[in-house]
């Protein structure tokens, strides 16, 4: 190992020493006096703790007494965020979206629609978050999430026209290639929802809902960007590429709007941040509270518009649409809370349980203490 | 290990041709014989291991040769190959950096050793041809050149000394090079050789080239005249080696016999096996239990992807590729296999290695650094030779140690003789004439003394039988100042002999062994002084200020199987006088009986009292015995074989009925604080073995003064002495003793006996044992096997009960026997040897870790040393406090090392399960890169090379904290499971924690939700935080240093995750951190569940830290408050050595 051949070189140098008048038989000859140095004597000033229950004791106080009102702030913040879900699958008979989930079929010209009728028991204040979910769904498997041109999504021409290895076998098509290439932006969530809120008196009003400010900013903005210079004609740019075999229509017509169309269309961009695990969410649409006087949305019966593209039944996957508010620590999980409230106790129990210790066999740990 | 396998057929190949012939000058011999000139290598010096052709294979075949290396190269070449989920760059360039530094490191030393190669090879040296002068370059010379050496120049080859400019056909030489002795050494021309070399024709036979400097035996053929050849020995002292230097001779000519790597001094310079540390052994089972961890893992990985592919088929959303598709179902396996190998093996880091040699090659500068292994004395500090061992010094058990030079200072000094059985003591300020005083003698004979004709001969056979020389530079002011120089001897020589003129007390000696020396100036005090030896004749100055010359007819070397030596020497008047001096053992039996009990018991009285004896004896020789004497002396010494046996033959025959004349006491010091160092060492549980060539009486007084044993050891001996008791056979006493000592020391030790005076010691009864050389080899090799071993296990068990051992009048090869003999005894105790000379090198290199004392008698033992000291009360500290520190060090930094690795991985592995096995890293590459380099190693080394959980102080005053860390203790299993299980735990904890955050992934204030990316950077920050507090929480000395490093690398974290997910980086394929780092800071719920996490890890590392508190100091408080109390006591008795009252206050 190194430390051998440090004994070769010492070794070695006394030769070469023997030779030349210089070396004088290698280390052994030093007689320098080794500098008194602080470092070199090992005396650096440091700072030696010791924790012993004195110590330690107010820590676990102090700890305990932070995180239980944390953990209850926050699951009391988890419990007053609303959150609404429905599942849309149509796997029972009984499901609206049963037949359209049995009937799919990708060469379908004609789209199958299907409407969920919900109630929401309370009024949904702030702005509330549409999200889709998806079970079962391996967004995080390593062929899937690799299989995506980090450079083709940036505006790489070269990219466009030549799709990197990883999108196999989703590069190209027909001798074309593919963009957005790859497995990810083949699967793209393509169902679209709506949402539709009956009056009392029964009328339908169709709730607005942004489709902008879903995705992360720096993705919209850096990440993700469409080739050939800025307000060119997507079409245009696109052109000698294929949509992905799975998408009805070309990537350059995801979106009328030109600032969310192509690969900066947001929907898409969400899609491409893979999910952590087989069960997540998506933020679909953010419905944005319009006054102060009415909720956003108001208690009441709405129905759930689908336009049904996205097939799972065949990895047994489950879609849902998920209404949330949302707080400061994002959406609903009362993990947090729990958490910090469990960990907060224990610490205090730790700190009463040390406490008694200390007082009863606290004396002489301190009387050697001080001996020592 | 293959090469010197190698080496050693070679050699004995070689070994076949025993002899080589030379031709001095190539001329043919005798000149009408044909001249064949023989084939021997060159005088090319080659100690670089490379050429820059060859420098890269050859390098990195011997890098991959190691094991740790390989296996991450092979690692690499699977992520090549195979579809892996990290890049090869994740291992590639950890591999990379390692090697690149290796081979830097390598290549540049082997470039200063091509510079220094260059310089020996092209340096330019004068060689005769045919009468005339040839400068040539030292790579050229040939075997059998003339090669000319001028003053102070260095011998270019192995050469027969030929001829000196001196007058007497000698030549000094210092061969601090080779072996480290700066002193001056003689060498001899071989004797009745022409002036003119031109004319010489003579050949050489000597041996093939064998490393041992200190033999040499080869003929010399020399043709005159078409007579028969005449024929002269040559030995060592004949030879001059390269690497010595010429000194005080203007030049010299001499032909060269070995050369290139043939000479004695490159073929010394093989290196020594390797020692390997129990730690490293450590190091290798756990690695062992984390491979079988990795390989179940890629298992269990594996097995459960095709479970979970049986029921989750192809999906519609992520097809495999064609090329998947067409792979063979196995091979796929195989390949899957191999993938979870290379997601997992972090777990296996290619960092630890680097890490433990950086820690162990920077580490031992502290030692080197040490100011207080600091001796002015000789001006130099401690040296390391080797940097594996240094935690080594931390789990020692056995002590060997030497005496001569280790315990006591090896600085003689003659207190008083003995001669025809009366004592003669040196008074200070004596009334006596003529500076002897009779301070005891036997009974009936007080205040008498022998007769002045005894006692002149006793002088003249101290003055007479040595070899030691006069310094030259007094000698050379002598010479030229012939008449001053008799008034300073008048002068220095008058009648108060208790008082030395100054000139004469600068006069330099130099001998091989200052026991010598002490008897030369102790025979000066009492009127006799050695003038120097001057062409064979030697001189002295009797007490009548007249010089006596004698003609030195032969020397007979000691050695330490005869254990004496002797002089021929040849009086003006004729007469032939041997005179031999040596240990009494060895000279009681050559001697006539009738003189020897009244000598005997001043011998043993001196011996107990701690002084080293000698006896001195004398005998005439007639011319017949003599010629006899000197015809098998010349002729043994010609001898090409055996030429040792023949010549001790020789001289045992000469060496009998001897007239025995006195003896001597020379006292030889104890070192500095000896007695308080064995009395650390002993305190810190360690056992003491003293191993010596010395007398029984000497060593056995020298380890009272030691505090090795005290008042109330019960000492068990079994030496001659003993074994003689009884009249029964020697065998069966050996037997009989064997069992009795056994029942004592080990059958009975448990119940301490009542009666015996109590003292403060723990251990209840103490034993001592005491064996010499011969009862020894008797234990070892008894006649029948069985026996044997039986023996050995008995011996073994008594020592291993006794606190100290003692084994006397012990050869070289004895005491690294029973080294070795402890070192495979059950339990692979850890064994310390520490000596100073030539003696103690091979259980220097025997024992676990070999110490060697920079003392007098040469630099042998240094240069075989693992670590060297100045002097033994330097032992407390290096093993104390530096091999207690060390030991500490290197074991936290091994099980924090798997620790880390164990929790880094464990979350990654876990993640496989919710990722359908598909080998997704749950890191991103550059973290799995990082980690390891640069997140949290810097910490750590660090910690290895500060920390001081005890400080220095306190370890050096209580040496039974050493015991808290034997045994590796802190490398025992339960702590290896005790770290396992903390890292699974901060593994699970850190997995679940943020898997259970991400049951909602929408973690932001904005509704935006997080992917798997953030998943891994969460995880990754926790991690990173925890491992790194952990050690914050170990680290008991916090210097700059420690402070600097820890907020250092958690700061460089953060940095470096915001840089490297701040730009789009043009050379990656994928943007994955792109900035997921600086949204995971935006989401409060982010730092929450880090904050959290790192929290939950850590507390049941404090709360243990907390409980286990209070246990520590408190109870080692209590055992070293007795101990102390006794020091003082012994701290009197090590000044006043030679008494024996242990007056232990009660």
């Amino acid at each position: 190992m190194m430390a051998s051949s440090y004994k070769d070189e010492d070794g070695h140098i006394t030769v070469s020493g023997s030779g030349a008048a210089a070396g004088g038989g290698g280390g052994s000859l030093r007689s320098k006096k080794p500098e008194n140095t602080a470092f070199k004597q090992q005396r650096l000033p440091a700072w030696q703790p010791i924790l012993t229950a004195g110590t330690v004791l107010p820590a676990f106080f102090i700890i305990g007494l932070m995180f239980i009102p944390i953990g209850i702030g926050l699951y009391v913040t988890s419990n007053n965020i609303k959150e609404f879900e429905v599942d849309y699958t149509g796997v029972e008979m009984s499901s609206p979206c049963f037949t359209c989930s049995q009937n799919f079929s990708w060469n379908s010209t004609k789209p199958c629609t299907c409407s969920v009728p919900f109630h929401l028991d309370q009024p949904y204040e702030s702005n509330v978050f549409m999200y889709y979910g998806l079970s079962n769904f391996y967004q995080n498997h390593r062929r899937y999430v690799k299989s995506r041109d980090d450079s083709q999504l940036n505006g790489n021409e070269e990219s466009l026209r030549k799709p990197s290895k990883e999108c196999e076998p989703y590069a190209k098509s027909n001798n074309k290639p593919i963009a957005p290439c790859g497995a990810i932006a083949n699967s793209m969530f393509n169902d679209s929802l709506e949402l539709i809120y009956i009056d009392p008196n029964g009328t339908k009003v169709q709730i607005p809902l942004t489709a902008t400010g879903i995705a992360w900013w720096t993705d919209k903005h850096v990440k993700f960007r469409n080739p050939g210079a800025e307000n060119t004609n997507l079409t245009v740019v696109f052109q000698g590429t294929t949509r992905p075999v799975n998408w009805r229509r070309p990537v350059f017509q995801l979106d009328s709007d030109p600032d969310n169309n192509g690969f900066i269309n947001e929907d898409f961009i969400v899609w491409m941040r893979t999910a952590a695990l087989p069960t997540f969410r998506k933020l679909y649409r953010i419905i944005q509270r319009r006054s102060n006087v009415h909720p956003t949305l108001p208690r009441g019966n709405y129905t759930l518009e689908v336009v049904y593209n996205y097939p799972v039944r065949s990895f047994e996957g489950r879609k849902r649409m998920i209404l949330s508010t949302i707080s400061w620590m994002g959406g609903k999980n009362p993990f947090l809370g729990i958490a910090y409230v469990s960990v907060g106790s224990v610490c205090f129990l730790l700190g009463v349980l040390l406490l008694i210790i200390h007082h009863k066999y606290g004396n002489r740990n301190n009387a050697a203490e001080i001996s020592h | 290990m293959l090469r010197r396998r190698l080496n050693r057929l070679f050699g004995g190949d070689e070994g076949r041709v025993h002899s080589r012939t030379i031709y001095v000058g190539h001329k043919s011999c005798p000149p009408n014989e044909a001249y064949i000139p023989p084939k021997f290598c060159d005088n090319r010096i080659v100690s670089s291991k490379y050429t820059v052709w060859n420098f890269l294979p050859k390098n990195l075949f011997e890098q991959f040769r190691r094991i740790a290396n390989f296996y991450f190269l092979i690692i690499f070449l699977v992520q090549v190959i195979v579809d892996t989920p990290t890049s090869p760059v994740t291992s590639g360039l950890p591999l990379f950096f390692v090697i690149t530094v290796t081979a830097v490191k390598q290549g540049y030393e082997d470039w200063l050793r091509h510079k220094a190669d260059r310089e020996v090879n092209e340096y330019r040296v004068s060689v005769l041809e045919d009468g005339r002068r040839i400068r040539k370059m030292s790579a050229k010379i040939k075997v059998g050149d003339i090669v000319e050496v001028e003053e102070d120049e260095t011998f270019p080859c192995d050469l027969i000394l030929l001829q000196s400019s001196r007058d007497d056909g000698t030549c000094f030489v210092t061969t601090a090079s080779l072996d480290g002795e700066s002193n001056h050494k003689t060498h001899y021309t071989v004797a009745d050789l022409e002036s003119d070399l031109q004319y010489l024709s003579a050949t050489i036979e000597c041996e093939q080239p064998q490393p041992d400097l200190y033999k040499f035996v080869g003929r010399m053929h020399i043709y005159r005249n078409s007579q028969e050849p005449d024929v002269r020995s040559l030995g060592p002292e004949n030879l001059l080696l390269k690497g010595a230097n010429l000194k005080n001779t203007q030049k010299i000519c001499g032909v060269a016999v070995y050369t290139g790597m043939e000479t004695k001094m490159a073929l010394n310079y093989q290196g020594k096996s390797q020692k390997r540390s129990a730690v490293e052994k450590s190091i290798n089972a756990f690695l062992l239990v984390y491979l079988f961890i990795l390989v179940s893992k890629a298992l269990v990985c594996t097995t459960l992807k095709y479970v979970w592919q049986s029921k989750h088929d192809e999906t519609w959303y992520n097809e495999k590729t064609q090329k998947e598709k067409e792979t063979n179902q196995y091979l796929k396996m195989f390949t899957d296999f191999l993938s979870f190998m290379v997601l997992f093996n972090f777990i296996i880091p290619v960092s630890m290695y680097v890490t433990v040699e950086m820690q162990k090659f920077l580490g031992s500068f502290f030692i080197t650094w040490d100011k207080d292994f600091f001796d002015p004395e000789i001006q130099e500090g401690a040296l390391v030779n080797t940097s594996d061992l240094n935690e080594e010094l931390g789990q020692v058990e056995y002590i060997f140690t030497d005496k001569t030079g280790t315990l006591t200072q090896n600085n003689m000094e003659f207190i008083e003789c003995c001669i025809d059985g009366f004592q003669y003591k040196h008074g200070d300020g004596s009334s006596e004439l003529d500076g002897f005083c009779v301070t005891d003698g036997p009974v009936n004979k007080i205040q008498q003394k022998a007769g002045r004709e005894r006692e002149e001969l006793f002088l003249r056979a101290l003055c007479l039988c040595h070899t030691v020389q006069v310094k030259e530079s007094t000698k050379q002011r002598q010479d030229q100042n012939d008449q001053f120089d008799q008034i300073d001897q008048v002068d220095g020589l008058g009648l108060d002999h208790g008082f030395l003129d100054p000139p004469q007390k600068e006069m330099g000696f130099i001998a091989s062994s200052p026991d010598e020396i002490a008897l030369v100036k102790g025979a000066m005090r009492y009127g006799f002084t050695f003038l120097g030896l001057e062409s064979k004749n030697m001189k002295i100055l009797n007490r009548n200020k007249d010089v006596e010359t004698y003609e030195l007819l032969h020397v007979l070397n000691f050695d330490p199987v005869r254990r004496r030596m002797s002089v021929m020497v040849r009086s003006k008047t004729g007469d032939i006088l041997l005179f031999c001096k040596g240990a009494d053992s060895s000279i009681f039996p050559q001697v006539r009986q009738e003189e020897v009990e009244r000598i005997r018991m001043h011998v043993e009285r001196n011996a107990t009292e701690g002084y080293r004896t000698l006896c001195v004896a004398y005998k005439h020789l007639s011319a017949q015995e003599y010629a006899r004497a000197d015809a098998d002396l010349r002729e043994a010494r010609l001898a090409l074989q055996d030429r040792e046996e023949k010549l001790m033959a020789v001289y045992n025959r000469v060496e009998t009925d001897m007239i025995l004349i006195g003896a001597t006491a020379v006292e030889d010091q104890l070192q500095d604080e000896a007695a308080q160092t064995m009395e650390a060492l002993q305190g810190a549980g360690m056992k003491v073995w003293v191993l010596t060539g010395d007398k029984m009486e000497t060593a056995k007084s020298t380890c009272y003064a030691c505090g090795l044993f005290k008042k109330n050891t019960e000492l068990l001996e079994l030496t001659l002495r003993t074994l003689e008791d009884g009249g029964r056979s020697r065998e069966e006493r050996l037997h009989d003793l064997l069992l009795e000592y056994h029942k004592k020391a080990v059958q009975d030790a448990p119940p301490v006996k009542l009666g015996i005076t109590r003292s403060w010691s723990v251990a209840g009864h103490d034993y001592g044992f005491i064996i010499d050389g011969a009862s020894l080899s008797m234990v070892l090799s008894s006649s029948s096997e069985p026996n044997s071993r039986r023996y050995k296990n008995l011996f073994l068990q008594i020592c291993q009960n006794c606190t100290s051992v003692l084994c006397c009048r012990m050869a070289p090869l004895q005491k690294a026997q029973i080294v070795k003999l402890v070192k495979n005894s059950k339990g692979n105790p850890i064994t310390l040897s520490i000596g100073d000379g030539a003696n103690d090198v091979s259980m220097i290199l025997e024992a676990h870790v070999g110490i060697g004392i920079k003392g007098k008698e040469g630099r042998q033992a240094v240069k075989n040393s693992d670590y060297a000291i100045p002097k033994l009360k330097h032992l407390k500290k290096l093993l104390l406090a530096h091999g207690h520190l060390y030991y500490v060090r290197i074991a936290h930094l091994v099980q924090y090392f798997f620790y880390k690795n164990l929790c880094f991985i464990l979350p990654q592995f876990l993640y496989q399960f919710f990722c359908g096995y598909s080998q997704q890293p749950l890191y991103d590459a550059a973290y799995l890169t990082m980690y390891n380099i640069c997140f949290t190693s810097m910490p750590i080394l660090a910690y290895s090379l500060l920390e001081q959980h005890i400080c220095i102080e306190v370890l050096l005053e209580h040496s039974t904290l050493y015991r808290d860390i034997a045994k590796n203790a802190m490398l025992r299993w339960k702590l290896f499971l005790y770290w396992t299980a903390l890292g699974i735990f901060h593994g699970l904890v850190f997995f679940f924690g943020v898997r259970f955050l991400f049951s909602n992934p929408a973690l932001q204030d904005n509704g935006q939700v997080f992917g798997n990316w953030s998943y891994g950077t969460i995880v990754f920050t926790v991690l990173v935080f925890t491992v790194t507090l952990k050690l914050a929480l170990d680290t008991r000395h916090w210097t700059w240093i420690n402070h600097f490093v820890i907020w250092g690398s958690l700061a460089f974290y953060v940095f470096f995750s915001f840089f490297w997910g701040g730009i789009i980086w043009p050379f990656l394929k994928h943007q994955r951190l792109y900035f997921v780092f600086a949204n995971m800071l935006s989401s409060v719920s982010a730092w929450l569940v880090i904050i959290l996490l790192i929290l939950l890890s850590l507390l049941p590392e404090i709360l243990l830290v907390v409980l286990r508190k209070p246990r520590g100091p408190h109870a080692r408080q209590m055992k070293h408050r007795l101990p102390s109390s006794g020091t003082s006591t012994i701290f009197m008795l090590s000044q006043t050595a030679s008494t024996h009252s242990f007056s232990w206050s009660d």
